[in-house]
């Protein structure tokens, strides 16, 4: 490991939260962060929304491990968008040898049904690629220095993660069982993190509680809390009154008449009643006891600058 | 280029309008402005509204009296009915639904067996799509009622907002589809294997499959396909009912966006799709808008005399409230940006804004204030 990511041990990060809070973004700022100083990474996606080629700004991902972005030192991050249908038929391809047939299977609708029947199969074939991804080697070495998952939102991330227990109801034995095992152990050791994504809003945070607590009772390890959106810290006194606004205006030689004054003072306002709000959240947040990062808010969108920015930002990030 | 404005208490008030379906990305406060609709038009027009709601934060949900999933809708206290108008709510229990749907369409015996096989328990909680389709299949029950002026309906947290429209289409084609007929052939024809009379690729498919996962889930399967037989047809039935309701003048769709890049293409593509459905778009509401009058001063100005400020030292607390006041100019400047990306692809989509709030809503004073913003 580089000294850089002396702070991210772990080899499988998994990356959730709840639906708006960046969770994709902040997935692809740690891919290029793990990637820095000449390693690998892999960033996937499973939910098909081709996110990842978004936040790249790139044609849509095959159901292939594709080079999106070079770092520091010669290092890469990969990516792959997996598609539980191609997932079904590249794992039955190896360990059945199917080839055409296995494209017959698809044309009579076979896959389809396959991986929709039981949504606890299709999420095995998800995370049993992510496995395969974070286990594999090449010449006696790890194909990827770490694994960078873009996971389905806190509402369904137990779930998802919780593959043993979702496919134990309908398969007994066999392969997909063995998989299934092989994807829990992995999920359960000290390889893998959860990171949970949050903006400092009432909703957010509380998914993100219940999410820590869904994943602790699964036994899953959870990584770090990222506060993304953070707003800089104004006004800490936390009072402010009309007075002093006109005399800071007038100081600074601006138009300090009743109709400013009293739009800036109720502006300000505003920001206190939010920020109060948000210290309350923070708290609550302290309470679980995870390592938070806070990660600023991006005004102006998100593009390869501002990743990298993140990914720093996530590699020194401590508090 | 600005858009027409939407109309909303003229949408609440109209007698005609019998169901509004709030749609968007997840996280635009779909769920808020749903509840803040339904209690505008039970206080001040006056209908018996029902607000169908599937996944409320907590605390809303508590001020609205709703504590569990009941299916039931529970009439919400502490509101103004002097117009006569009422105010219920109910938050969408999947798979309760669901087991109405089957013991609807099937013996009481079939519907015992279809409960405890273990694929439909799968497939009742967690098969992506349920969701959508029980909320289509609920607002159809609650339709079909005929007790309510008004229902309006919050839809699914889903991966898209599409899935709203496509997921329950897709349950049923699956539930009535070629593959469970084909499965199920032999076991009409009384063979031993469910798979035994199928195609060459399907013996293929099912030593496969018997393989991969063992033989007892293919007795799983075969008797939940075989229960699920004497229901052929109803699922597709149904879901094609709803989405005639769905095409009618009856139906106003709101789309709810947050002026944020994501969202606004999210509601984009749902807009095109309700165009090309011919389903009725009434407008889009644009939710947690910043805006802010200038007063005076440019977010430059502002800038450059905050620093000036904090330059000479003693002013710390108006340089802080001139950058507060440039960050709300320049996020109100994107904002109408980032919707005016919507407004140019859908000029004749009346639009709405509501201000941003500075803090959550979570009781129905808050319900009633976002209900004011948008009239």
């Amino acid at each position: 490991m580089g000294d850089e990511q002396r702070d991210w041990p772990e080899r499988l990060h998994v990356v959730t939260g709840k639906g708006g809070t960046g969770k994709s973004t902040v997935a692809a700022a740690l891919a290029l962060g793990l990637a820095a100083g000449g390693r690998r990474t892999l960033l996937v996606e499973v939910e098909g929304r081709q996110g990842i080629a978004q936040l790249f700004g790139l044609e849509p991902l095959p159901y292939a491990e594709r080079r999106v972005a070079v770092t520091s030192g010669g290092g890469e991050v990969r990516a792959l968008a997996v598609d539980p249908e191609e997932a079904l038929l590249e794992y039955l391809a190896m360990f059945y040898k199917l080839g055409a047939a296995g494209r017959a299977l698809r044309k009579v609708g076979a896959i389809d049904f396959a991986t929709t029947i039981a949504p606890g199969l299709r999420d095995v074939l998800l995370t049993g690629k992510v496995k395969e991804a974070t286990t594999r080697t090449a010449d006696g070495r790890r194909a990827y220095d770490a694994v960078v998952l873009d996971a389905p939102p806190t509402g369904r991330v137990g779930r998802f993660l919780n593959v043993t227990e979702e496919t134990a109801r309908l398969v007994k034995v066999g392969p997909i069982k063995t998989q299934s095992e092989g994807v829990a152990k992995l999920l359960r050791s000290p390889m893998t993190a959860v990171h949970v994504v949050t903006l400092l809003e009432e909703m957010p945070v509380q998914e993100t509680l219940d999410a820590i607590a869904e994943l602790t009772a699964l036994k899953i390890p959870v990584g770090r809390i990222v506060v993304n959106g953070a707003r800089p810290p104004l006004l800490a006194g936390g009072r402010v009154t009309k007075a002093e606004i006109k005399r800071g205006l007038t100081a600074a030689g601006l138009p300090a008449g009743p109709a400013t004054v009293t739009q800036l003072a109720g502006e300000a306002q505003a920001h206190l009643t939010r920020r109060e709000l948000e210290e309350s959240l923070r708290m609550e947040l302290a309470e679980v006891g995870r390592p938070t990062i806070e990660l600023p808010l991006l005004p102006d969108g998100v593009d390869r600058t501002t990743l990298d920015q993140l990914a720093g930002l996530l590699m020194r990030g401590r508090s | 280029m600005t858009a027409p404005r939407l109309d909303v208490d003229a949408l609440l008030a109209d007698p005609a309008i019998r169901i509004v379906v709030c749609c968007g990305a997840g996280g635009v406060g779909k769920t808020t402005t749903a509840a803040a609709l339904g209690l505008r038009a039970a206080e001040v027009h006056g209908r018996r509204t029902v607000v169908l709601t599937i996944d409320p934060a907590r605390r809303l949900a508590q001020s609205m009296g709703l504590n569990e999933l009941d299916n039931t809708p529970r009439q919400v206290k502490g509101i103004a009915e002097g117009g006569g108008g009422e105010l219920h709510a109910m938050m969408l229990d999947m798979k309760r639904t669901f087991d109405e749907v089957v013991e609807q369409h099937t013996t009481p015996k079939r519907a015992a067996e279809i409960f405890a096989n273990p694929f439909y328990q799968a497939m009742s909680s967690t098969f992506a799509g349920t969701q959508e389709y029980m909320a289509m299949e609920k607002l159809g029950q609650l339709r079909a009622g005929g007790q309510w002026d008004l229902i309006v309906v919050d839809t699914p947290p889903s991966r898209s907002a599409l899935d709203f429209l496509d997921a329950p289409a897709r349950l049923s084609r699956f539930l009535d589809g070629r593959m469970l007929r084909m499965l199920l052939a032999p076991a009409r024809t009384g063979g031993r294997s469910v798979f035994s009379l199928v195609t060459a690729s399907f013996g293929l498919f099912s030593k496969t499959v018997q393989k991969v996962l063992g033989a007892q889930l293919l007795t799983d399967l075969s008797g939940f396909v075989a229960a699920l037989d004497s229901m052929f047809g109803g699922f597709r039935q149904r879901a094609d009912q709803t989405y005639r309701i769905l095409q009618d003048p009856q139906t106003a769709f709101l789309l709810v966006a947050a002026p944020e890049r994501d969202a606004i293409r999210e509601a984009a593509y749902f807009a095109e799709r309700l165009v090309a459905e011919r389903m009725p778009l009434a407008g889009l509401v644009l939710n947690r808008m910043h805006s802010t009058e200038a007063a005076g001063l440019t977010p430059e100005e502002s800038e450059a005399a905050a620093d000036r400020l904090e330059a000479e030292g003693d002013q710390q607390i108006t340089a802080d409230v001139l950058r507060i006041h440039a960050g709300l100019l320049r996020q109100a400047q994107r904002e109408t940006a980032v919707a005016a990306g919507f407004i140019e692809s859908f000029p004749a989509v009346p639009t709405v804004p509501i201000a941003a709030q500075p803090a959550d809503v979570h009781d129905v004073d808050g319900l009633r204030t976002i209900g004011s913003l948008l009239a």
